[in-house]
Protein backbone atom coordinates (compact mmCIF):
# COMPACT_ATOMS: atom_id res chain seq x y z
CA UNK A 1 0.00 0.00 0.00
CA UNK A 2 2.84 2.58 0.90
CA UNK A 3 4.40 1.08 -2.06
CA UNK A 4 1.61 2.44 -4.40
CA UNK A 5 1.50 6.03 -2.12
CA UNK A 6 5.01 6.64 -2.70
CA UNK A 7 5.07 5.51 -6.56
CA UNK A 8 1.77 8.04 -7.15
CA UNK A 9 2.91 10.73 -5.45
CA UNK A 10 6.09 10.58 -7.25
CA UNK A 11 4.44 10.50 -10.43
CA UNK A 12 2.18 13.24 -9.17
CA UNK A 13 5.24 15.56 -8.21
CA UNK A 14 6.40 14.99 -11.70
CA UNK A 15 3.96 15.30 -13.55
CA UNK A 16 2.89 19.00 -11.68
CA UNK A 17 6.33 20.49 -11.09
CA UNK A 18 6.48 22.49 -14.61
CA UNK A 19 3.43 23.75 -13.97
CA UNK A 20 4.39 24.89 -10.92
CA UNK A 21 7.72 26.35 -12.18
CA UNK A 22 5.72 27.97 -15.49
CA UNK A 23 3.39 29.78 -11.88
CA UNK A 24 6.18 30.74 -10.14
CA UNK A 25 7.99 32.19 -13.19
CA UNK A 26 11.55 29.45 -12.90
CA UNK A 27 11.35 28.12 -16.23
CA UNK A 28 14.86 26.84 -15.53
CA UNK A 29 13.05 24.78 -13.21
CA UNK A 30 11.62 22.99 -15.84
CA UNK A 31 14.90 21.96 -17.41
CA UNK A 32 16.28 21.29 -14.00
CA UNK A 33 13.30 18.99 -13.78
CA UNK A 34 13.97 17.16 -17.41
CA UNK A 35 17.52 16.46 -16.38
CA UNK A 36 16.47 14.49 -13.25
CA UNK A 37 13.70 12.57 -15.51
CA UNK A 38 16.57 11.75 -17.90
CA UNK A 39 19.06 10.62 -15.84
CA UNK A 40 16.16 8.94 -13.85
CA UNK A 41 16.16 6.76 -17.09
CA UNK A 42 19.47 5.98 -17.19
CA UNK A 43 19.44 5.22 -13.20
CA UNK A 44 16.83 3.02 -14.10
CA UNK A 45 18.45 1.29 -16.59
CA UNK A 46 21.54 0.78 -14.49
CA UNK A 47 19.15 -0.89 -11.95
CA UNK A 48 18.32 -3.45 -13.89
CA UNK A 49 21.70 -4.85 -14.03
CA UNK A 50 22.75 -3.54 -10.81
CA UNK A 51 19.97 -3.67 -8.39
CA UNK A 52 18.25 -6.88 -9.82
CA UNK A 53 21.05 -8.59 -11.64
CA UNK A 54 23.93 -7.69 -9.46
CA UNK A 55 26.26 -6.44 -12.20
CA UNK A 56 28.32 -3.52 -10.84
CA UNK A 57 28.80 -1.91 -14.05
CA UNK A 58 31.11 1.13 -14.22
CA UNK A 59 30.67 2.21 -17.49
CA UNK A 60 27.56 2.70 -17.58
CA UNK A 61 27.57 6.23 -19.39
CA UNK A 62 29.38 4.93 -22.40
CA UNK A 63 25.43 3.86 -22.87
CA UNK A 64 24.54 7.21 -22.30
CA UNK A 65 26.69 8.76 -24.37
CA UNK A 66 26.59 6.26 -27.41
CA UNK A 67 22.84 7.08 -27.13
CA UNK A 68 23.86 11.18 -27.56
CA UNK A 69 25.87 10.56 -30.56
CA UNK A 70 23.69 9.07 -32.18
CA UNK A 71 21.18 11.57 -31.78
CA UNK A 72 23.88 14.31 -32.74
CA UNK A 73 25.55 12.36 -35.49
CA UNK A 74 22.60 11.83 -37.48
CA UNK A 75 21.32 15.62 -37.05
CA UNK A 76 24.72 16.67 -37.65
CA UNK A 77 25.28 14.96 -41.18
CA UNK A 78 21.73 16.04 -41.72
CA UNK A 79 22.09 19.77 -41.26
CA UNK A 80 25.80 19.44 -43.55
CA UNK A 81 24.24 16.89 -46.40
CA UNK A 82 26.82 14.39 -45.81
CA UNK A 83 26.69 10.90 -45.97
CA UNK A 84 26.94 8.73 -42.88
CA UNK A 85 29.92 6.78 -42.80
CA UNK A 86 30.06 2.87 -41.78
CA UNK A 87 26.31 2.27 -42.74
CA UNK A 88 25.44 1.25 -46.31
CA UNK A 89 23.92 3.59 -49.03
CA UNK A 90 24.51 7.35 -49.27
CA UNK A 91 21.97 8.12 -45.92
CA UNK A 92 22.57 11.55 -45.27
CA UNK A 93 20.91 10.75 -41.76
CA UNK A 94 18.15 12.29 -40.71
CA UNK A 95 16.23 14.93 -37.65
CA UNK A 96 13.14 12.71 -37.25
CA UNK A 97 12.61 11.98 -33.62
CA UNK A 98 11.40 8.49 -34.64
CA UNK A 99 14.76 7.42 -36.18
CA UNK A 100 16.96 9.16 -33.44
CA UNK A 101 15.14 7.33 -30.57
CA UNK A 102 15.23 4.27 -32.60
CA UNK A 103 18.83 5.00 -33.49
CA UNK A 104 19.84 5.62 -29.90
CA UNK A 105 18.10 2.54 -28.56
CA UNK A 106 19.92 0.21 -31.18
CA UNK A 107 22.94 1.57 -31.21
CA UNK A 108 23.75 1.37 -27.61
CA UNK A 109 21.91 -1.82 -27.32
CA UNK A 110 24.16 -3.43 -29.79
CA UNK A 111 27.15 -1.93 -27.86
CA UNK A 112 25.22 -3.80 -25.02
CA UNK A 113 25.63 -7.08 -26.50
CA UNK A 114 29.15 -6.92 -27.43
CA UNK A 115 30.61 -5.69 -24.64
CA UNK A 116 28.31 -8.04 -22.26
CA UNK A 117 29.53 -10.77 -24.28
CA UNK A 118 32.95 -9.65 -24.03
CA UNK A 119 32.79 -8.62 -19.78
CA UNK A 120 30.21 -10.87 -18.24
CA UNK A 121 33.00 -13.97 -18.27
CA UNK A 122 34.29 -12.28 -15.74
CA UNK A 123 32.81 -11.38 -11.84
CA UNK A 124 33.11 -9.57 -9.22
CA UNK A 125 36.29 -6.87 -9.62
CA UNK A 126 37.13 -7.72 -12.98
CA UNK A 127 34.14 -7.39 -13.92
CA UNK A 128 33.88 -3.75 -12.56
CA UNK A 129 36.95 -3.19 -14.50
CA UNK A 130 36.70 -3.99 -18.08
CA UNK A 131 33.39 -2.54 -18.12
CA UNK A 132 35.53 0.40 -17.07
CA UNK A 133 37.91 0.26 -19.21
CA UNK A 134 35.45 -0.56 -22.41
CA UNK A 135 34.25 3.41 -21.35
CA UNK A 136 37.13 5.11 -21.04
CA UNK A 137 38.25 2.97 -24.45
CA UNK A 138 34.65 4.58 -25.79
CA UNK A 139 35.75 7.95 -23.96
CA UNK A 140 39.10 8.39 -25.82
CA UNK A 141 37.98 6.97 -29.16
CA UNK A 142 35.22 9.74 -29.17
CA UNK A 143 38.17 12.68 -27.90
CA UNK A 144 40.59 11.50 -30.64
CA UNK A 145 37.71 11.69 -33.47
CA UNK A 146 37.65 15.10 -35.13
CA UNK A 147 35.13 14.41 -37.35
CA UNK A 148 32.49 14.65 -34.55
CA UNK A 149 34.18 17.37 -32.73
CA UNK A 150 36.69 15.54 -30.56
CA UNK A 151 37.29 16.77 -27.45
CA UNK A 152 35.08 19.78 -28.07
CA UNK A 153 32.41 18.00 -28.93
CA UNK A 154 29.41 18.58 -31.24
CA UNK A 155 26.69 20.98 -31.50
CA UNK A 156 23.18 19.69 -32.11
CA UNK A 157 21.31 22.59 -34.44
CA UNK A 158 18.12 21.40 -33.59
CA UNK A 159 15.77 19.65 -31.44
CA UNK A 160 14.34 16.07 -32.92
CA UNK A 161 11.27 16.70 -34.88
CA UNK A 162 8.13 14.79 -34.11
CA UNK A 163 4.83 15.15 -36.39
CA UNK A 164 2.82 17.34 -34.36
CA UNK A 165 5.16 18.46 -31.48
CA UNK A 166 7.62 21.45 -30.84
CA UNK A 167 9.77 19.64 -29.22
CA UNK A 168 11.97 23.01 -29.22
CA UNK A 169 9.42 23.88 -25.93
CA UNK A 170 10.61 22.71 -22.98
CA UNK A 171 7.21 22.34 -21.56
CA UNK A 172 6.24 19.52 -24.62
CA UNK A 173 9.78 18.55 -24.37
CA UNK A 174 9.62 17.90 -20.47
CA UNK A 175 6.52 15.40 -20.75
CA UNK A 176 7.83 13.45 -23.71
CA UNK A 177 10.85 13.08 -21.50
CA UNK A 178 8.62 12.31 -18.55
CA UNK A 179 6.07 9.74 -21.28
CA UNK A 180 9.59 7.84 -21.74
CA UNK A 181 10.31 7.42 -18.43
CA UNK A 182 6.72 6.22 -17.36
CA UNK A 183 7.27 3.43 -20.55
CA UNK A 184 10.33 2.32 -19.57
CA UNK A 185 9.34 1.51 -16.07
CA UNK A 186 6.33 0.01 -17.09
CA UNK A 187 8.70 -2.56 -19.40
CA UNK A 188 11.27 -2.42 -16.73
CA UNK A 189 8.59 -2.93 -14.11
CA UNK A 190 6.84 -6.39 -16.17
CA UNK A 191 10.64 -7.32 -17.29
CA UNK A 192 11.61 -7.63 -13.55
CA UNK A 193 8.49 -9.54 -12.55
CA UNK A 194 8.62 -12.22 -15.29
CA UNK A 195 10.11 -15.41 -15.42
CA UNK A 196 13.03 -14.01 -17.24
CA UNK A 197 13.10 -11.87 -14.29
CA UNK A 198 13.37 -14.27 -11.55
CA UNK A 199 16.41 -15.57 -13.15
CA UNK A 200 17.65 -12.32 -13.02
CA UNK A 201 17.33 -12.08 -9.34
CA UNK A 202 18.46 -15.23 -8.88
CA UNK A 203 21.96 -14.56 -10.76
CA UNK A 204 22.06 -11.67 -7.50
CA UNK A 205 21.29 -13.69 -5.04
CA UNK A 206 22.76 -17.39 -5.54
CA UNK A 207 24.08 -17.69 -9.47
CA UNK A 208 26.10 -20.84 -8.51
CA UNK A 209 22.91 -22.19 -7.42
CA UNK A 210 21.41 -21.49 -10.40
CA UNK A 211 23.71 -23.22 -12.49
CA UNK A 212 23.39 -26.09 -10.74
CA UNK A 213 19.51 -25.71 -11.48
CA UNK A 214 19.90 -26.33 -15.37
CA UNK A 215 20.26 -22.10 -15.92
CA UNK A 216 22.91 -21.45 -18.22
CA UNK A 217 23.11 -17.83 -16.46
CA UNK A 218 25.15 -16.05 -18.20
CA UNK A 219 23.03 -15.73 -21.32
CA UNK A 220 20.34 -14.03 -18.82
CA UNK A 221 22.93 -11.65 -17.77
CA UNK A 222 23.71 -10.72 -21.41
CA UNK A 223 20.01 -9.83 -22.19
CA UNK A 224 19.59 -7.89 -19.25
CA UNK A 225 23.00 -5.71 -19.74
CA UNK A 226 21.84 -5.69 -23.14
CA UNK A 227 18.47 -4.04 -22.51
CA UNK A 228 19.99 -1.76 -19.54
CA UNK A 229 22.35 -0.52 -22.22
CA UNK A 230 19.21 0.63 -24.31
CA UNK A 231 17.36 1.90 -21.77
CA UNK A 232 20.56 4.46 -21.23
CA UNK A 233 21.15 4.78 -24.59
CA UNK A 234 17.31 6.10 -24.64
CA UNK A 235 18.44 8.52 -21.86
CA UNK A 236 21.10 9.67 -23.87
CA UNK A 237 19.17 10.94 -27.23
CA UNK A 238 16.54 12.72 -24.81
CA UNK A 239 19.92 14.40 -23.05
CA UNK A 240 21.63 15.08 -26.69
CA UNK A 241 18.17 17.07 -27.06
CA UNK A 242 18.05 18.77 -23.95
CA UNK A 243 21.57 20.28 -24.09
CA UNK A 244 21.67 20.25 -28.14
CA UNK A 245 25.45 19.94 -27.89
CA UNK A 246 27.44 16.27 -27.56
CA UNK A 247 30.34 15.65 -26.05
CA UNK A 248 33.09 13.04 -24.44
CA UNK A 249 32.60 13.70 -21.13
CA UNK A 250 28.85 12.27 -21.01
CA UNK A 251 30.29 9.07 -21.12
CA UNK A 252 33.58 9.64 -19.00
CA UNK A 253 33.49 7.48 -15.86
CA UNK A 254 32.84 10.07 -13.38
CA UNK A 255 28.95 10.13 -15.16
CA UNK A 256 29.37 6.07 -14.55
CA UNK A 257 29.85 6.58 -10.81
CA UNK A 258 27.52 9.16 -10.70
CA UNK A 259 24.42 6.46 -12.10
CA UNK A 260 25.44 4.03 -9.53
CA UNK A 261 25.46 6.77 -6.76
CA UNK A 262 21.68 7.88 -8.14
CA UNK A 263 20.86 4.43 -7.82
CA UNK A 264 22.39 3.44 -4.04
CA UNK A 265 20.79 6.61 -2.98
CA UNK A 266 17.72 6.38 -4.24
CA UNK A 267 17.27 2.50 -3.25
CA UNK A 268 18.77 -0.47 -5.42
CA UNK A 269 16.49 -2.63 -6.70
CA UNK A 270 13.54 -1.32 -6.83
CA UNK A 271 13.02 1.00 -10.12
CA UNK A 272 11.68 3.74 -8.94
CA UNK A 273 14.48 4.54 -6.76
CA UNK A 274 17.22 5.47 -8.87
CA UNK A 275 14.59 8.24 -10.32
CA UNK A 276 14.30 9.46 -6.82
CA UNK A 277 18.62 9.70 -6.45
CA UNK A 278 18.80 11.26 -9.58
CA UNK A 279 16.26 13.73 -8.40
CA UNK A 280 18.45 14.22 -5.00
CA UNK A 281 21.68 14.23 -6.36
CA UNK A 282 20.86 16.71 -9.56
CA UNK A 283 18.70 19.04 -6.96
CA UNK A 284 21.54 18.40 -4.21
CA UNK A 285 24.38 19.57 -6.79
CA UNK A 286 21.91 22.54 -8.15
CA UNK A 287 21.48 23.93 -4.56
CA UNK A 288 25.42 23.43 -2.75
CA UNK A 289 26.99 24.21 -5.91
CA UNK A 290 25.32 27.73 -5.12
CA UNK A 291 27.32 28.27 -1.82
CA UNK A 292 30.42 26.20 -2.79
CA UNK A 293 31.96 24.60 -5.58
CA UNK A 294 33.05 21.63 -2.95
CA UNK A 295 29.67 20.44 -3.01
CA UNK A 296 31.04 17.39 -2.88
CA UNK A 297 32.13 17.32 0.52
CA UNK A 298 28.23 17.52 1.60
CA UNK A 299 27.42 14.77 -0.94
CA UNK A 300 30.18 12.22 0.42
CA UNK A 301 28.90 11.90 4.51
CA UNK A 302 24.89 11.90 2.51
CA UNK A 303 25.68 8.96 0.66
CA UNK A 304 27.69 7.27 3.28
CA UNK A 305 24.76 7.53 5.86
CA UNK A 306 22.28 6.22 3.16
CA UNK A 307 24.57 3.47 2.38
CA UNK A 308 24.87 2.29 5.78
CA UNK A 309 21.44 2.68 7.29
CA UNK A 310 18.97 3.07 4.30
CA UNK A 311 20.05 -0.78 2.84
CA UNK A 312 16.78 0.33 0.18
CA UNK A 313 18.10 4.54 -0.20
CA UNK A 314 15.14 6.98 -0.06
CA UNK A 315 12.50 4.89 -1.42
CA UNK A 316 13.33 2.21 1.10
CA UNK A 317 12.75 5.13 3.78
CA UNK A 318 9.47 6.32 2.30
CA UNK A 319 7.98 2.99 1.39
CA UNK A 320 9.45 1.21 4.73
CA UNK A 321 9.33 -2.36 4.91
CA UNK A 322 7.37 -2.99 2.06
CA UNK A 323 10.15 -1.56 -0.31
CA UNK A 324 11.71 -5.28 0.07
CA UNK A 325 10.34 -6.98 -3.37
CA UNK A 326 13.08 -9.42 -3.72
CA UNK B 1 19.28 -53.09 -13.31
CA UNK B 2 21.40 -50.64 -15.38
CA UNK B 3 24.28 -48.35 -14.17
CA UNK B 4 22.87 -45.11 -14.51
CA UNK B 5 26.52 -42.90 -13.08
CA UNK B 6 29.98 -44.73 -14.42
CA UNK B 7 33.07 -43.07 -12.99
CA UNK B 8 36.31 -44.40 -14.40
CA UNK B 9 39.65 -43.76 -13.16
CA UNK B 10 39.01 -39.68 -11.77
CA UNK B 11 41.61 -37.77 -11.07
CA UNK B 12 42.18 -34.17 -9.39
CA UNK B 13 44.85 -32.87 -7.91
CA UNK B 14 45.18 -29.21 -6.20
CA UNK B 15 48.91 -28.84 -6.24
CA UNK B 16 50.60 -31.43 -4.35
CA UNK B 17 47.38 -32.78 -2.87
CA UNK B 18 45.93 -35.73 -5.05
CA UNK B 19 41.93 -34.95 -4.05
CA UNK B 20 41.21 -37.42 -6.51
CA UNK B 21 42.88 -40.61 -6.86
CA UNK B 22 41.99 -43.44 -9.72
CA UNK B 23 38.21 -42.86 -8.57
CA UNK B 24 36.11 -45.21 -10.26
CA UNK B 25 32.65 -45.94 -9.02
CA UNK B 26 29.09 -47.68 -10.56
CA UNK B 27 25.95 -46.39 -8.96
CA UNK B 28 22.66 -48.41 -10.30
CA UNK B 29 19.80 -47.13 -11.39
CA UNK B 30 17.16 -46.43 -8.59
CA UNK B 31 19.30 -47.13 -5.58
CA UNK B 32 20.43 -44.99 -3.21
CA UNK B 33 24.28 -45.28 -2.76
CA UNK B 34 26.16 -43.80 0.16
CA UNK B 35 29.58 -42.33 -0.03
CA UNK B 36 31.63 -42.46 3.18
CA UNK B 37 35.25 -41.68 4.69
CA UNK B 38 37.20 -40.01 7.00
CA UNK B 39 37.19 -36.04 7.09
CA UNK B 40 39.64 -35.18 3.66
CA UNK B 41 38.81 -38.19 1.96
CA UNK B 42 37.69 -36.16 -1.15
CA UNK B 43 34.33 -36.56 -1.01
CA UNK B 44 33.04 -33.31 -1.49
CA UNK B 45 35.86 -32.95 -4.08
CA UNK B 46 34.20 -36.33 -5.99
CA UNK B 47 30.63 -34.62 -6.10
CA UNK B 48 32.21 -31.04 -7.52
CA UNK B 49 33.53 -33.68 -10.25
CA UNK B 50 30.05 -35.10 -10.61
CA UNK B 51 27.99 -32.02 -10.89
CA UNK B 52 30.34 -30.31 -13.26
CA UNK B 53 31.38 -27.44 -11.06
CA UNK B 54 35.13 -29.18 -10.95
CA UNK B 55 36.80 -30.47 -14.02
CA UNK B 56 38.77 -33.46 -13.37
CA UNK B 57 42.13 -33.66 -14.26
CA UNK B 58 41.49 -37.38 -16.14
CA UNK B 59 39.22 -39.77 -16.52
CA UNK B 60 35.74 -39.78 -17.66
CA UNK B 61 31.88 -39.66 -16.00
CA UNK B 62 29.45 -41.50 -18.00
CA UNK B 63 25.84 -40.22 -16.62
CA UNK B 64 22.51 -42.05 -18.49
CA UNK B 65 24.02 -43.42 -21.54
CA UNK B 66 25.82 -40.12 -22.19
CA UNK B 67 30.39 -39.12 -21.70
CA UNK B 68 29.27 -35.91 -19.73
CA UNK B 69 32.99 -35.50 -18.68
CA UNK B 70 33.29 -31.91 -20.25
CA UNK B 71 29.37 -30.81 -19.96
CA UNK B 72 29.32 -27.43 -17.65
CA UNK B 73 27.09 -27.95 -14.78
CA UNK B 74 23.96 -26.24 -16.05
CA UNK B 75 24.12 -28.65 -19.17
CA UNK B 76 24.12 -31.45 -16.57
CA UNK B 77 21.60 -30.41 -14.54
CA UNK B 78 19.24 -30.24 -17.50
CA UNK B 79 20.02 -33.48 -18.42
CA UNK B 80 18.85 -34.64 -14.99
CA UNK B 81 21.89 -35.20 -12.73
CA UNK B 82 21.38 -32.65 -9.72
CA UNK B 83 23.03 -31.58 -6.68
CA UNK B 84 22.24 -30.46 -2.78
CA UNK B 85 25.25 -28.54 -1.27
CA UNK B 86 27.36 -29.52 2.23
CA UNK B 87 26.45 -25.59 3.18
CA UNK B 88 22.76 -24.72 2.35
CA UNK B 89 22.34 -23.13 -0.59
CA UNK B 90 19.08 -21.15 -1.34
CA UNK B 91 17.98 -17.74 -2.86
CA UNK B 92 17.72 -16.01 0.36
CA UNK B 93 15.74 -12.95 -0.89
CA UNK B 94 13.09 -15.15 -2.06
CA UNK B 95 10.46 -16.70 -0.14
CA UNK B 96 9.91 -20.57 0.41
CA UNK B 97 7.72 -20.84 -2.80
CA UNK B 98 9.84 -18.74 -4.85
CA UNK B 99 12.90 -21.13 -4.35
CA UNK B 100 11.04 -23.89 -5.66
CA UNK B 101 9.56 -22.08 -8.61
CA UNK B 102 12.42 -21.31 -9.94
CA UNK B 103 13.60 -24.98 -9.65
CA UNK B 104 10.47 -26.14 -11.78
CA UNK B 105 10.94 -22.80 -13.94
CA UNK B 106 14.65 -24.53 -14.61
CA UNK B 107 12.90 -27.63 -16.45
CA UNK B 108 9.99 -25.42 -17.76
CA UNK B 109 11.75 -24.75 -21.40
CA UNK B 110 13.45 -21.62 -21.52
CA UNK B 111 13.12 -18.81 -19.44
CA UNK B 112 13.09 -16.48 -21.60
CA UNK B 113 10.14 -14.97 -21.14
CA UNK B 114 10.18 -11.29 -20.35
CA UNK B 115 6.41 -10.10 -19.77
CA UNK B 116 3.81 -12.10 -17.72
CA UNK B 117 4.03 -11.88 -13.82
CA UNK B 118 5.92 -14.71 -12.65
CA UNK B 119 4.38 -14.71 -9.30
CA UNK B 120 0.81 -15.24 -11.04
CA UNK B 121 1.91 -18.16 -13.07
CA UNK B 122 -0.13 -21.11 -11.99
CA UNK B 123 2.17 -23.27 -14.02
CA UNK B 124 5.03 -22.41 -11.39
CA UNK B 125 2.93 -21.83 -8.76
CA UNK B 126 0.98 -24.91 -8.68
CA UNK B 127 3.89 -27.91 -8.88
CA UNK B 128 5.80 -25.83 -6.19
CA UNK B 129 2.78 -26.21 -3.85
CA UNK B 130 2.59 -29.79 -4.23
CA UNK B 131 6.86 -30.20 -4.03
CA UNK B 132 6.38 -28.22 -0.71
CA UNK B 133 3.66 -30.57 0.51
CA UNK B 134 6.10 -33.30 -0.31
CA UNK B 135 8.41 -32.44 2.11
CA UNK B 136 5.87 -31.35 4.78
CA UNK B 137 6.76 -27.34 4.58
CA UNK B 138 3.53 -25.79 2.51
CA UNK B 139 2.39 -24.37 5.63
CA UNK B 140 5.44 -21.92 5.65
CA UNK B 141 5.32 -21.37 1.74
CA UNK B 142 4.93 -17.34 2.14
CA UNK B 143 7.60 -16.84 4.66
CA UNK B 144 11.21 -15.76 3.30
CA UNK B 145 13.71 -18.37 3.44
CA UNK B 146 15.79 -16.45 5.61
CA UNK B 147 13.02 -17.15 8.37
CA UNK B 148 12.99 -20.27 8.42
CA UNK B 149 14.65 -23.00 10.19
CA UNK B 150 17.89 -24.40 9.69
CA UNK B 151 16.03 -27.98 9.10
CA UNK B 152 13.52 -26.75 6.88
CA UNK B 153 16.20 -25.09 4.70
CA UNK B 154 17.95 -28.16 4.65
CA UNK B 155 14.65 -29.36 3.24
CA UNK B 156 13.50 -26.84 1.14
CA UNK B 157 17.03 -27.22 -0.87
CA UNK B 158 16.01 -31.04 -0.84
CA UNK B 159 12.45 -29.59 -2.66
CA UNK B 160 14.41 -27.59 -4.79
CA UNK B 161 16.48 -30.69 -6.44
CA UNK B 162 13.56 -32.94 -6.34
CA UNK B 163 11.49 -29.77 -8.62
CA UNK B 164 13.19 -30.30 -11.41
CA UNK B 165 12.26 -34.41 -11.82
CA UNK B 166 16.47 -35.41 -12.01
CA UNK B 167 16.91 -39.13 -12.74
CA UNK B 168 19.85 -38.76 -9.91
CA UNK B 169 20.52 -36.38 -6.82
CA UNK B 170 24.09 -35.98 -5.55
CA UNK B 171 23.24 -35.10 -2.05
CA UNK B 172 26.02 -33.48 -0.06
CA UNK B 173 25.76 -34.46 3.66
CA UNK B 174 21.72 -33.48 3.35
CA UNK B 175 21.43 -33.97 7.25
CA UNK B 176 25.08 -31.38 7.85
CA UNK B 177 23.78 -29.56 11.12
CA UNK B 178 20.22 -31.34 11.84
CA UNK B 179 19.18 -32.00 15.03
CA UNK B 180 17.63 -35.93 15.74
CA UNK B 181 14.27 -35.49 15.16
CA UNK B 182 14.97 -33.15 11.74
CA UNK B 183 17.41 -35.60 10.51
CA UNK B 184 14.80 -38.17 11.12
CA UNK B 185 12.17 -36.19 8.63
CA UNK B 186 14.47 -35.70 6.11
CA UNK B 187 14.64 -39.46 5.96
CA UNK B 188 11.17 -39.63 6.04
CA UNK B 189 11.67 -37.59 2.80
CA UNK B 190 14.26 -39.54 1.07
CA UNK B 191 13.23 -42.92 2.00
CA UNK B 192 10.27 -42.69 -0.72
CA UNK B 193 12.28 -41.68 -3.39
CA UNK B 194 14.13 -44.67 -3.72
CA UNK B 195 13.22 -47.08 -6.79
CA UNK B 196 12.39 -43.83 -8.50
CA UNK B 197 15.57 -41.37 -8.10
CA UNK B 198 19.16 -42.51 -8.03
CA UNK B 199 20.97 -40.85 -5.12
CA UNK B 200 24.32 -40.43 -4.28
CA UNK B 201 24.67 -39.65 -1.04
CA UNK B 202 27.67 -38.00 1.16
CA UNK B 203 27.00 -38.21 4.83
CA UNK B 204 28.76 -38.80 8.45
CA UNK B 205 25.89 -39.38 10.16
CA UNK B 206 26.39 -43.17 9.76
CA UNK B 207 22.84 -44.38 11.38
CA UNK B 208 21.23 -42.56 8.26
CA UNK B 209 23.74 -44.08 5.67
CA UNK B 210 23.37 -47.56 6.73
CA UNK B 211 19.31 -46.87 7.12
CA UNK B 212 18.89 -45.91 3.75
CA UNK B 213 21.71 -46.86 1.58
CA UNK B 214 21.39 -49.97 -0.66
CA UNK B 215 25.41 -49.42 -1.72
CA UNK B 216 28.09 -47.81 0.28
CA UNK B 217 31.69 -46.67 -0.98
CA UNK B 218 34.37 -45.74 1.46
CA UNK B 219 36.48 -43.23 -0.15
CA UNK B 220 39.83 -42.74 1.49
CA UNK B 221 42.78 -40.35 0.36
CA UNK B 222 40.62 -39.87 -2.68
CA UNK B 223 40.59 -43.54 -3.71
CA UNK B 224 38.07 -45.83 -3.33
CA UNK B 225 39.02 -48.74 -1.34
CA UNK B 226 35.71 -50.47 -1.41
CA UNK B 227 32.32 -50.92 -2.48
CA UNK B 228 29.45 -53.49 -0.63
CA UNK B 229 26.11 -53.54 1.25
CA UNK B 230 25.88 -51.98 4.62
CA UNK B 231 26.66 -55.23 6.41
CA UNK B 232 29.71 -55.83 4.07
CA UNK B 233 30.99 -52.24 4.74
CA UNK B 234 30.11 -52.74 8.32
CA UNK B 235 32.46 -55.97 9.01
CA UNK B 236 35.14 -54.87 6.46
CA UNK B 237 38.58 -54.65 8.13
CA UNK B 238 39.76 -51.85 5.88
CA UNK B 239 36.94 -49.70 6.70
CA UNK B 240 37.81 -49.96 10.29
CA UNK B 241 41.62 -49.04 9.76
CA UNK B 242 40.74 -46.16 7.67
CA UNK B 243 38.08 -44.62 10.25
CA UNK B 244 40.37 -45.44 12.92
CA UNK B 245 43.68 -44.32 11.38
CA UNK B 246 45.40 -47.59 12.28
CA UNK B 247 47.95 -49.32 9.67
Amino acid sequence: MRVRIVQLITLLILFTLPFIAQWAGQPFWIDLTTRIVIYGIAAMSLDIILGYGGMVSLGHAMFLGIGAYSMGILTHHSFEGSVVPFLPGEWTGSTSGFVHLAASILASGLLGLVIGLLSLRTVGVYFIMITLAFAQMMFYFFIALPTYGGEDGLNVWSRSEIPGLDLSDSMTFYFVCLGLLCAFWFIARRLVDSRFGGVLRGCKQNEQRLKALGYNTIRYKLIAFTIAGAGAGLAGGLLANLTEFVGPGTMHWTKSGELIVMVLLGGMGTLIGPVLGSAALLLLEEILSGFTEHWMIVLGPILLLVVLFARRGIYGFLAGKEAKDG
Amino acid sequence: MANILKVTNLNKSFGALHATDNLSLEIEEGTIHGLIGPNGAGKTTAINQLSGELMPDRGTIEFDGQDVTHWPIFKRAQFGLQRSYQITSLFPDFTALDNVAIAIQATDGHSFRFWGKAREDKSLIDPAMDILRQVGLDHLAHRPVTDLAHGQQRQIELAMTLATKPKMLLLDEPMAGMGKTESHDMMEVLRPLKGNITILMVEHDMDVVFALADKISVLVRGHCIVTGTPDEIRTNADVRTAYLGEG
